[in-house]
């Protein structure tokens, strides 16, 4: 299969508002687009299926370029994209689970977020984990129920002595059929559901679904709410940055970093429950603007938790730097090879800590990024070092975003009424939230409904490479390798 | 790491004062448990979290309790990792029926006397996701559940004036 580079294929073709191509493509031409994936031509950001079509949005990050791509299945059997590329594979067997299409030539056709238990489709048989063979290994089984308070997933560990052979996930346990839902729902509902996909990133899926719809409808956002939404998603990315950076060393033992960032994020949880009236900033953005606005002393309250925050990550980078011990547990610890990063094209920390410069802020800048002065942080050991370094980084550079954010704040209306004439139509939005870019692609039916929406979170191209991650780690540093990733299940599950 | 000890002893305490246990809160627990069963507890109780199908808002507010704001666990509320030392189970989420099996293994592991509190609006009703066919029910119709904290994720403060009422007497 001769690969084919979006960009020839999609030249002369204009963007939607949305900044998508959208063109149909025989079975030929999608499986040349997909080998163009495997050939690094260009980057592959979702796949899902939608009434008899199965859809490929594609990235070229380089020129900029984005499209998404419909293939017509033949009563669901379409041509394997993981035949090609195998990042899509999870995705594949996933879309076969809920919608029942049928990749051709899916190299592994075990089932995903199916596991035998949805009523009217109860299997028994044994959900079979690869084969690891060799003398003197063997299996821990851990979870889906961990030994913290984090999400369920289960994690197969195959070990020679204290090193980890291989890692085998499985996930899908928190799977609560989010997308079946948004199907017939109003915009108001999908809302909701949408800063619920995955709760810690609400700001940021909310914020896409309503680009989305924005885009179907032709529906503008006031410029102030536009300011709101990004001060609330840079609000959102700092109290998880400084958290997680708290939890890598607590994983470390360092608990006095774990308690100062612990202080930090409950400052910022406190001050947005005040100023916008909620600690995670749930329900706050919603199409054609933002639920909620800030006053002139909420302004003041956030410009004052700004200079809270940069003293604060000031002196978690003086400590950490000044702590061999605590740099010998993630100097050299959980490296994902860069050449793996790259194929998976994986968004946030996880890449740009591999030398990935991918940010949805700036490589697809939307407003009001388009406009604001910061640049992409990379490194490129591809630790944990690396991921815990970019996250301190991009904290100082929210700081100087909301500073300028604020500068920019005018009085005006923070939404808009939706268009009067309902119409049919589609829209995507790619938004970067604190672990990465998310997709969310939203199609509206002719009574204003929404007909189908696909979310598409960062984690699912960061999992998989988890597992190549702690190969070759102990087995005691998989929870540090694992705080470093921080991915989501809820948002993977659906 | 100087400038921490400095904070310590300086800026006072982060810790704030003990908001009591929620009256609701009280009032639905003495009807679930009545007077006797509750002060079988003690003043000492080990919780064991699961999350059955949650978008991870609760998780994020059930982890604060552990800060040094609300640090739950001067009033002896412990969070524990095995099921087997825990008198509590936590659920969060409206129950998935990829986790349900999970959850009840967790619950059956635990040593009776054992009660359940569900966090989160998904644990009382499914919250955003009722109706979903890849979603049991609420919680309740699973599990016998003693006390519910509401909320969208609850805030941190109702999640523990829920849990104080497991401990504290009325008035």
């Amino acid at each position: 299969m001769t690969p084919l580079a979006l960009a020839d294929v999609i030249t002369g073709r204009e963007p939607g508002p949305d900044g998508y191509v959208r063109l149909d493509v025989p079975a030929a031409t999608w499986e040349a687009l997909a080998a163009g994936c495997a050939a690094g031509l260009h980057q592959m950001s979702a796949l899902w299926a939608d009434r008899g079509e199965m859809r490929l949005a594609l990235n070229d990050d380089e020129r900029h370029l984005r499209a998404i791509v419909s293939l017509r299945t033949d009563g669901g059997t379409y041509p394997s994209v993981a035949r090609h590329h195998a990042p899509a594979l999870r995705l594949e067997r996933a879309m076969r689970d809920l919608y029942g299409t049928h990749p051709d030539g899916l190299p592994d056709p075990r089932p995903w977020l199916d596991h035998g238990r949805w009523p009217g489709r109860t299997r028994d048989e044994r959900y079979e984990f690869l084969p690891v063979e060799g003398d003197g290994l063997h299996q821990i089984p851990v979870g889906p129920v961990h030994a913290g308070i984090i999400e369920p997933g289960h994690f197969r560990f195959t070990a020679n002595g204290e090193t980890v052979v291989r890692l085998e996930q499985r996930l899908g346990y928190v799977h609560k059929g989010v997308e079946g839902l948004f199907a017939g729902a109003d915009l108001e509902r999908g809302a909701r559901l949408a800063g619920r996909i995955s709760g810690d990133s609400t700001v940021a899926y909310a914020w896409a679904f309503a680009r989305a719809v924005e885009a179907a409808l032709g529906w503008p956002v006031p410029p102030r709410a536009l300011l709101l939404r990004a001060i609330m998603a840079e609000l959102e990315r700092m109290a998880h940055h400084i958290s997680d950076v708290g939890a890598i060393c607590n994983d470390a033992s360092v608990i006095a970093i774990h308690a100062q960032c612990a202080l930090q994020r409950e400052d910022v949880l406190a001050t947005t429950q005040v100023c916008l009236g909620h600690r995670l900033m749930m329900d706050r953005v919603v199409p054609g603007g933002v639920a909620a606005d800030l006053s002139s002393e909420g302004t003041g309250a956030v410009r004052s938790l700004l200079s809270r925050l940069e003293a604060t990550n000031g002196e978690i980078r003086r400590v950490y730097d000044s702590m061999p011990s605590l740099q010998d547990r993630t100097v050299t610890t959980g490296i994902a090879a860069p050449e793996l990063v790259r194929q998976y094209a994986a968004g946030g920390f996880v890449g740009r800590a591999a030398g990935l410069a991918f940010d949805a802020r700036k490589t697809f800048a939307y407003a009001p990024y388009d406009t604001l002065e910061f640049s992409v942080r990379t490194r490129t050991t591809s630790d944990v070092d690396a991921r815990l370094m970019v996250r301190l980084d991009e904290i100082d550079d929210s700081v100087r975003m909301v500073g300028q954010l604020l500068d920019r704040l005018t009085p005006g209306a923070v939404r808009s009424e939706p268009p009067t004439a309902v119409a049919a139509g589609e829209g995507a939005a790619l938004v970067e939230a604190f672990r990465g870019d998310v997709f969310v692609s939203v199609r509206l039916g002719a009574d204003g409904r929404l007909a189908r929406v696909h979310p598409r979170d960062a984690s699912w191209f960061q999992w998989p490479l988890l597992e190549a991650a702690i190969e070759g780690n102990i087995v005691a540093d998989f929870p540090i390798c694992n705080k470093s990733f921080n991915c989501s299940y809820s948002g993977h599950d659906l | 790491m100087r400038s921490f000890l400095r904070d310590a002893l300086l800026k006072g305490m982060a810790t704030i004062s003990s908001p009591g246990a929620g009256q609701a809160a009280l009032e639905e627990v003495a009807r679930a448990l009545g007077e006797r069963a509750r002060r079988r507890l003690g003043r000492s109780l080990s919780i064991r979290e699961v999350d059955a199908g949650s978008c991870n808002g609760c998780e994020l507010e059930i982890h604060a309790l552990n800060n040094p704001v609300y640090d739950v666990e001067r009033f002896g509320l412990k969070f524990v990792a095995s099921p087997r030392h825990a008198d509590v189970l936590l659920v969060t989420g409206p129950v998935t029926w990829n986790m349900r099996e999970a959850l009840l293994r967790t619950f059956e592991a635990m040593p009776a006397p054992k009660w359940v509190v569900g966090v989160g609006d998904c644990a009382a009703d499914c919250g955003v996701f009722a109706g979903s066919p890849a979603v049991v029910g609420p919680l309740s119709g699973i599990l016998p559940v003693d006390l519910h904290v509401r909320g969208c994720p609850p805030p941190p403060l109702d999640i523990v004036k829920g849990l104080l009422a497991l401990i504290e007497a009325p008035g």
